[in-house]
């Protein structure tokens, strides 16, 4: 299993350039973790629940109420680029 | 007592001369500042902070409450309104944050006056702290060594007393091992015991917020002061907080306490081993009852949590795509590339590699066999410590296999590194409690003392057992007191000059 990890492809499901010298370190040394984490085979999981988090909390809910929150300038005030109260992006759609 | 040893005191001592007019909160904050600017060069703790903005809060707190006017540094990971955030990485270079953390309110509302913001590993990726885009941190005890990570900033001020307490965050020791390393008082708390809103996520289902501190008390204040729940983070847990201090002093007669013996394995360090050994005998001698128990599922845990932790960062980091903060790459022509590029240029080796590895596990085909297989694990290592405190109080163990290393010496190998957090990370797989205290020294070969930490772990929500045998140990030795003699010049604490 662990020889089967394409650094380089997966870096492109993350949306992450990766120089050529990163791709060929970080392939070398994730499949040495991931050699690292083959002992989970040997592990009899048969029957067990996946635990998703330590402790059991299950639907928290709260009031479907209206609150204050940021101000449109606020929530643009870290904005790489804005214009007239938006957030200007690359361009999507061709 | 001058002006000059103030930083030299505990919380609850410092505090005790502020009720009694002694000294004044404004007066607290220009005496840690003078002890910064002569000692953080060396340390290399802070990146930022404002003294003018911690003066102006200064002067309007109240010290008759439980922190007046006490000053807390901040893992730069902590949104408060008006502060930086860096999370120690340049895609969040220029960032302020836009609203403040649940745990500063909470703070603030106990009279704390948030100051300073601390160095730490990217995202808090990493045991030594060596992952931060802005600069390294030394420890004060051997400034050739790591001071542990990823809280490493906050540790190393916590004892260097360029800091009376600070916060810190545990994702899979974060605060327990640099405290360890440092020669402090890390305490992570049980899972949904601190709000975590307004901290920046790194894997949602293990992060806690928790209190780096000189000794057991101050740890226990810190806590009253940001346990609780919260609407705002639905991992909150609605669940009363006791008084953390009010156990302190109570003897351990009536506590049993657990060795696992899949903790004290090949790769300690004979030192670090000694030590523990001598701590827990301390233990039974103070009344507390010692077994050994079993953690079967131990030797697995470092993988889950490198599968589970790596899994929830890339879907966590996705956020950071040069939209709505943070950096953007210049001069892009399309959607990908406007991606790719801000966040190759944003995030360092390690960000990169977890998210890599995070994004494999997940992916078509390899969910099952991952992610899907190491969840399943972790409801084994949680079932493990359910077992044991059904015979236990609490286990004790070392928090890290060695003393500090040196620095640069593991950053090659991103496996060794890994497993510096070797025992610190099943308890947040489990979602149980845990604190680090100073428990005795190793010598290094330059002649150097470094700490050692005892790693004490409770159930869930039982902090306030854990503070109470802590405390009860803490009182009973003098590790507490020893002051690193790099920095240690002209201070006294607790009646102690320099080293031990």
């Amino acid at each position: 299993m662990a020889g089967e990890l394409d650094v380089g492809y997966v870096a492109q499901l993350a949306r992450m350039h990766l120089t050529a010298d990163e791709t060929e370190l970080f392939q070398k040394q994730l499949g040495d973790v991931l050699h690292y984490a083959e002992k989970l085979n040997e592990v009899n999981v048969e029957g067990v629940e996946p635990a998703a988090h330590g402790l059991p909390i299950f639907n928290v809910f709260r009031e479907d109420k209206a609150k204050d929150w940021f101000t449109p300038a606020q929530a643009l005030s870290n904005a790489p680029r804005q214009a007239n109260n938006l957030f200007i992006v690359t361009k999507v759609v061709e | 007592m001058t002006k000059r040893e103030l930083p030299a005191l505990s919380i609850v001592e410092v505090q005790d001369m502020l009720r009694r007019r002694e000294v004044s909160p404004v007066e607290v904050l220009e005496s840690l500042e003078e002890r910064i600017n002569t000692v953080d060069d060396k340390i290399g703790a802070y990146l930022t902070r404002d003294l003018t903005a911690a003066v102006t809060e200064a002067k309007k707190t109240d010290v008759a409450l439980p922190l007046g006017g006490i000053p807390i540094a901040l893992k730069d990971l902590i949104n408060v309104e008006g502060q930086q955030c860096t999370c120690g990485s340049k895609i969040l270079g220029g960032y302020r944050a836009p609203y403040t953390a649940n745990a500063i309110e909470k703070l603030r509302a106990h009279g704390a006056i948030p100051f300073g913001r601390m160095n730490m590993d990217e995202f808090a990726m990493g045991s030594s702290t060596e992952n931060s885009s802005a600069q390294l941190t030394h420890n004060p005890w051997d400034l050739s060594r790591v001071p542990g990570g990823s809280s490493g900033g906050s540790a190393a001020a916590v004892a260097a007393d360029i800091a009376f307490g600070a916060l810190g965050t545990d994702t899979g020791g974060s605060i327990r091992q640099p405290a360890a390393l440092s020669g402090v008082v890390g305490f992570k708390p049980s899972y949904g015991r601190v709000s975590r809103f307004g901290l920046v996520a790194f894997a949602s289902s293990l992060d806690q917020i928790g209190p780096l501190t000189k000794t057991v008390h101050d740890s226990a204040l810190l806590m009253n002061a940001i346990a609780g729940h919260d609407s705002r983070d639905s991992t909150s847990l609605d669940a009363p907080v006791p008084d953390y201090a009010k156990n302190l002093g109570r003897d351990l007669k009536d506590i049993r306490i657990g060795l696992p013996k899949e903790y004290m394995i090949d790769g300690v360090d004979s030192a670090v081993k000694t030590a523990v050994t001598a701590a827990v005998k301390q233990l039974e001698s103070l009344g507390a009852e010692i077994v050994e128990v079993s953690l079967p599922h131990t030797e697995y845990a470092v993988s889950v949590y490198y599968i589970l932790a790596t899994a929830e960062a890339s879907a966590n980091l996705a956020r950071f795509d040069g939209v709505r903060y943070g950096h953007r790459a210049d001069n892009i022509t399309n959607l990908f590339d406007h991606y790719a590029r801000t966040r190759e240029e944003g995030f360092g080796a390690e960000v990169k590699r977890r998210i890599i590895l995070g994004t494999y596990v997940l992916s078509s085909g390899y969910y099952d066999a991952y992610y899907l297989r190491a969840q399943k694990v972790r409801e084994l290592i949680r079932r493990d410590f359910a077992l044991a405190f059904e015979k236990v109080d609490a286990l004790a163990s070392p928090t890290a296999p060695t003393p500090a290393f040196k620095l640069g010496e593991k950053t090659a190998d991103p496996l060794q590194m890994y497993l510096a957090d070797i025992f610190t990370i099943a308890a947040n797989l489990a979602g149980i409690c845990g604190i680090s205290l100073p428990c005795g020294f190793a010598d290094s070969e330059s002649g150097k003392k470094l700490p050692i930490g005892l790693q004490l772990l409770g159930k869930a929500l039982d902090e306030a057992r854990i503070f109470q045998i802590a405390h009860a140990y803490e009182q009973s030795t003098d590790w507490h007191k020893a002051r690193p003699k790099t920095i240690a010049e002209g201070m006294k604490r607790a009646g102690k000059a320099g080293e031990l």
